[in-house]
């Protein structure tokens, strides 16, 4: 059996976060009651015209600077026509010919992931199934929301650089903040364009596309499992039909939608309602400049700066909120390796805990910055921090000093408390003292652990020693 | 009260704010004769007289009140059932719109609402506005009202008819390869097709987004330049309106003693515009008209202008194309009138929406369209369009180096009897040829009357080309040549009751 290398290709569609649509001013808030966020545009009613949101371009020309990309300075829209209930113009305005970001790269595990474009269009409605009237009815409030659409070049070559290439993109598009990246609330939806060919051959086999993969993981076994699929057939015998699939991540396999035959003629031309967009070369110019630090730097000063392990800084970097409570803790509290430490450990933890997903974390900088505070000065224990930490990410306190004040949690560390604990922990075991002074010193041990028990833990240990030592001298 | 209906908008205006005629008077009587004429001329889809009772009495009060909205106030007037109503049936003369009532008006509505004109109806015209004679109307042909028996013109055949049956002063119609410009020829009346980009398209219902433009019908050039004042000037809601302000301060008061404001106007004649296929009495009336403006003291000059020819077969492609996608959202399902047959199969739903509800013109036109846009003819027709397109616009743009004015037929015929022209598309496309290069170019024209027929009686228009917004001068020397001829008034006998036969007033 031959070798057999895999080849994969993205488009990725990412709604846009303006706070209206792209050729109207409908709101584009998620989960509104049906067909409210709709207007003549938006419903592509007759006489209706779009008008350009400038502020959906300014985004997508953030994402195609942040990737790399060049950007087209007199870019055009184009209708795309198809027949479908969730597009009620018959036709989605797109790009085809003069698409508005061009020649991008996103850098994966050390190669370059070309994008071939990031091009603009409008998104569609929904059809929602009513079961109990059996119809299918439409709802427009998607409809006209902003989306890009990333192209890449078929230059990924395995489930996990893949799976990479999404989340590097991702995670440059929500520090920049132009779109949330929601793949379950669909505002990053990709598809997965995949072949697969004989190891050391340069010509692309025939491909097939799988549409809208909803998370991470599931593309990483969308890709794995085509492959399997396709080579298989190759090794049948039977040939591999250019079609669309649908990823079923219950099934862990791909079901044939349509075929290359069924392809619509989409009709494009040039988008008459709509003047080309022209940029100038300042414009675009201050857009680079006001872009924020990105993951690829951040990647960068985040071992040289702090000294972050390569694998911190990974997980750290691909999320906007944990990059952000970092980089806040660590120039509060001046520690940011007990930041990392703290995101990395019990944060993320407690996160997975509870079934969330990092963008929902609420936790204040003030508040992690103020228990590493006190717990390297000492003033709590690690028991005592963990339960302020899980106390403050429930959303149960938002001041940690007083928190620990009414839970009791902060450390005994002045002395004549300490030494009436040290001696009635002598006086309890007055055999020990005697066993002590003949130079049995494990039983220094056991003693100390009765008098941190009487502290319920809360003892400084240094003091606490010291004081033991001279009970008993 | 009829009488008065025969008067221009800007006395009408002017008789309104000095209180000689009541609003809702003249605004009965309009509608009186809108319904009378309508049996003969058919040149209403849909007569809204509750609501311009209304708006009639609103601007009496605001009038009574000392507060004239503007010089047309209290006009009646009727727009072409392509331009969206809020609350009040608009058609494209379609049967695939039947039963859609549009939730929002038109920019040129609500501007025309805000300035007072009273609106008493919607008007008929060719189905989504494609055909020359308002034959292609789902609702009946419109008719001439200088012979019953034949076309009032098209697509804004009733927009035409209206005003040359002295019903509304004047109307609005739109014009995407001169629908305005022929019906207004052919009814002896003066028709405005306005730079692209100077009147709002919000609320028109598309057919060639890149050539269409709303603009005004009316017994004369100061009164189009009237109605032009309010419809002009940016609309945020589109995006390809232009700043332009049109202000007919300088025509307004052009009279019988302003000729001269025709001395040393450079008007170029085109020799490819009196070719061949040009009826004689057009041609003999249009040569004529230049030679009353050379008399007045213009500087007329023939010229080359081979481009002409070229443009029918790019306006057909371009037009087509763009009718293919704007129609393409007429499905039957959200509105208008679709198959409801529970179970019946989605393509099959829309294929007999669309096949039962538009008719034939609309379809070859379709049919036209997106094969020119499919994949592998997108180059060779379309981009090739463009291409003819472009060398058009910089033609026009060499020849207003040397004139003003371009002086052209509007039509190289008057207006056909009816069915005489439906059976032979060919002939009835290369019938725009005089009109197509204007809209193709984005440009400025007038129609006006010149004249009548030595063959049928029939009227005749001339056109004025300008060039991109010298909307001002367009109307300024059709207002000058108007102040010095009297073609455009003359109207049909009974011209209110849709007479036959016609007599000058």
């Amino acid at each position: 059996m031959p070798q057999y290398e895999t080849v994969v290709g993205l488009e990725i569609h990412v709604e846009l976060a303006t706070a209206t649509k792209v050729f109207c001013g409908c709101t584009t808030a998620f989960g509104g009651e049906q067909n409210t966020h709709v207007c003549p545009v938006c419903m592509g009613l007759p006489g209706a015209l779009p008008v350009l949101n400038r502020q959906a371009v300014e985004y997508a020309v953030r994402a195609g600077l942040a990737l790399n990309c060049n950007i087209t300075r007199n870019a055009v829209f184009d209708r795309k026509h198809y027949f479908y209930p969730d597009l009620p113009k018959a036709f989605q305005i797109s790009q085809l010919y003069l698409p508005l970001c061009t020649d991008g790269w996103v850098e994966v595990f050390g190669k370059r992931v070309r994008i071939r474009e990031i091009h603009m269009e409008e998104d569609a409605g929904k059809l929602v199934h009513d079961p109990w009237t059996d119809s299918t009815l439409v709802d427009f409030n998607r409809c006209g929301v902003p989306l890009i659409e990333i192209v890449t070049q078929p230059d990924m070559r395995t489930p996990e650089e893949t799976v990479e290439t999404v989340r590097q993109i991702r995670a440059a598009l929500s520090m920049l903040g132009v779109s949330d990246c929601k793949m379950q609330e669909g505002s990053l939806r990709v598809d997965v364009n995949l072949s697969v060919r004989p190891m050391g051959s340069t010509a692309l086999g025939t491909r097939t596309e799988m549409k809208n993969i909803n998370s991470l993981k599931s593309i990483g076994r969308a890709v794995a499992g085509e492959t399997a699929r396709q080579i298989e057939q190759i090794e049948l015998g039977r040939p591999i039909i250019q079609q669309t699939r649908r990823w079923d991540d219950n099934k862990n396999a791909s079901m044939a939608m349509r075929s290359k035959e069924d392809a619509h003629d989409y009709r494009y031309f040039p988008e008459p309602d709509l003047a080309p967009l022209s940029l100038s070369d300042e414009w675009i110019e201050s857009r680079r400049a006001a872009l924020p630090e990105l993951p690829e730097q951040k990647r960068v000063r985040y071992p040289a700066e702090f000294g972050l392990s390569a694998y911190d800084t990974d997980i750290l970097v691909s999320e906007k909120t944990l990059c952000e409570l970092f980089e806040r803790t660590a120039a509060i509290c001046g520690k940011p390796k007990d930041a990392a430490n703290w995101i990395m450990g019990e944060i993320l933890a407690a996160l997975k805990e509870r079934g969330e997903s990092p963008d929902q974390l609420t936790l204040a900088p003030e508040a992690l910055a103020r228990i590493i505070t006190l717990q390297s000065g000492g003033e709590i224990n690690r028991n005592a921090a963990r339960q302020t930490l899980t106390a403050a990410l429930a959303g149960e306190t938002s001041d940690v000093d007083e928190y620990i004040k009414a839970n009791q949690l902060a450390m005994v560390g002045d002395a004549s408390a300490l030494m009436e604990i040290v001696k009635q922990v002598i006086n309890a075991d007055p055999d020990s003292d005697a066993a002590y002074r003949s130079g049995k010193e494990k039983v220094f041990g056991f003693l100390m652990g009765q008098a941190m028990r009487a502290l319920k833990g809360k003892g400084d240990p240094g003091r606490l020693k010291e004081l033991l030592k001279q009970g008993l001298g | 009260m009829n009488d008065y209906l025969s008067y221009s908008a800007i006395k009408l205006g002017g008789l309104i704010q000095s209180k000689q005629i009541g609003v809702a008077e003249l605004t009965r009587a309009a509608i009186e004769a809108a319904k009378e004429s309508n049996d003969g001329i058919n040149a209403f889809i849909t007569i809204n007289e509750e609501e311009a009772i209304r708006q009639a009495r609103r601007v009496q009060s605001l009038i009574d009140n000392g507060d004239t909205p503007s010089k047309l106030a209290g006009v009646p007037c009727a727009v072409k059932d392509n331009i969206s109503t809020r609350g009040t049936p608009t058609t494209c003369a379609s049967r695939i719109l039947g039963g859609y009532t549009p939730m929002y008006d038109a920019t040129v509505v609500e501007r025309l609402r805000a300035a007072g004109t009273v609106m008493i109806g919607k008007l008929n015209m060719d189905e989504f506005a494609m055909g020359s004679t308002t034959e292609t109307s789902a609702y009946g042909s419109a008719r001439n009202p200088w012979d019953p028996s034949r076309c009032p013109g098209g697509s804004s055949g009733g927009a035409a008819a209206a005003v040359a049956a002295r019903v509304a002063p004047f109307t609005l119609g739109s014009d995407t390869g001169g629908s305005i410009r022929q019906p207004a020829a052919f009814c002896g009346v003066t028709g405005f097709k306005p730079t692209y980009g100077a009147v709002s398209r919000w609320g028109l219902i598309a057919y060639g987004s890149s050539l269409d433009q709303i603009g005004p019908i009316a017994k004369d050039a100061r009164d189009c330049a009237a109605v032009m004042t309010i419809l002009s000037g940016e609309d945020k809601r589109d995006g390809t309106s232009t700043p332009f302000e049109f202000d007919d301060s300088s025509i307004a008061n052009v009279n019988a003693d302003s000729a001269d404001l025709l001395v040393g106007l450079r008007v170029g004649v085109p020799d490819e515009a009196f070719e061949t296929g040009l009826d004689p009495s057009v041609r003999a009336r249009t040569l004529e008209a230049a030679d009353t403006l050379s008399n007045l003291g213009a500087a007329v000059e023939r010229f080359s202008f081979p481009m002409f020819k070229y443009a029918v077969p790019a306006y057909y492609i371009i037009a087509s194309a763009e009718a293919a996608s704007n129609l393409s959202r007429y499905d039957g399902i959200r509105y208008g009138r679709g198959v409801a047959e529970p179970g019946l199969p989605l393509d099959e739903a829309i294929i007999r929406a669309r096949s039962e509800g538009f008719g034939r013109e609309v379809k070859r036109r379709l049919m036209l369209g997106n094969f020119a846009l499919s994949a592998g003819y997108y180059d060779a027709y379309y981009n090739k369009a463009l291409q003819a397109k472009a060398l058009l616009c910089g033609a026009f743009d060499a020849a207003f180096d040397r004139f003003d004015i371009l002086l052209t037929p509007t039509a190289p015929t008057t207006a056909m009897r009816l069915g005489e022209s439906l059976d032979d598309p060919l002939t009835m496309y290369l019938g725009d040829i005089y009109t197509v290069p204007v809209n193709l170019a984005g440009l400025p024209a007038v129609s006006l009357p010149c004249g009548f027929s030595d063959k049928d009686g029939m009227p005749v228009g001339m056109q004025f080309i300008g060039k991109a917004f010298s909307d001002v001068n367009v109307l300024r020397a059709a207002a000058a040549y108007q102040s010095a001829t009297d073609w455009h008034q003359c109207a049909p006998v009974s011209a209110a009751k849709g007479g036959a036969a016609y007599a000058t007033v």
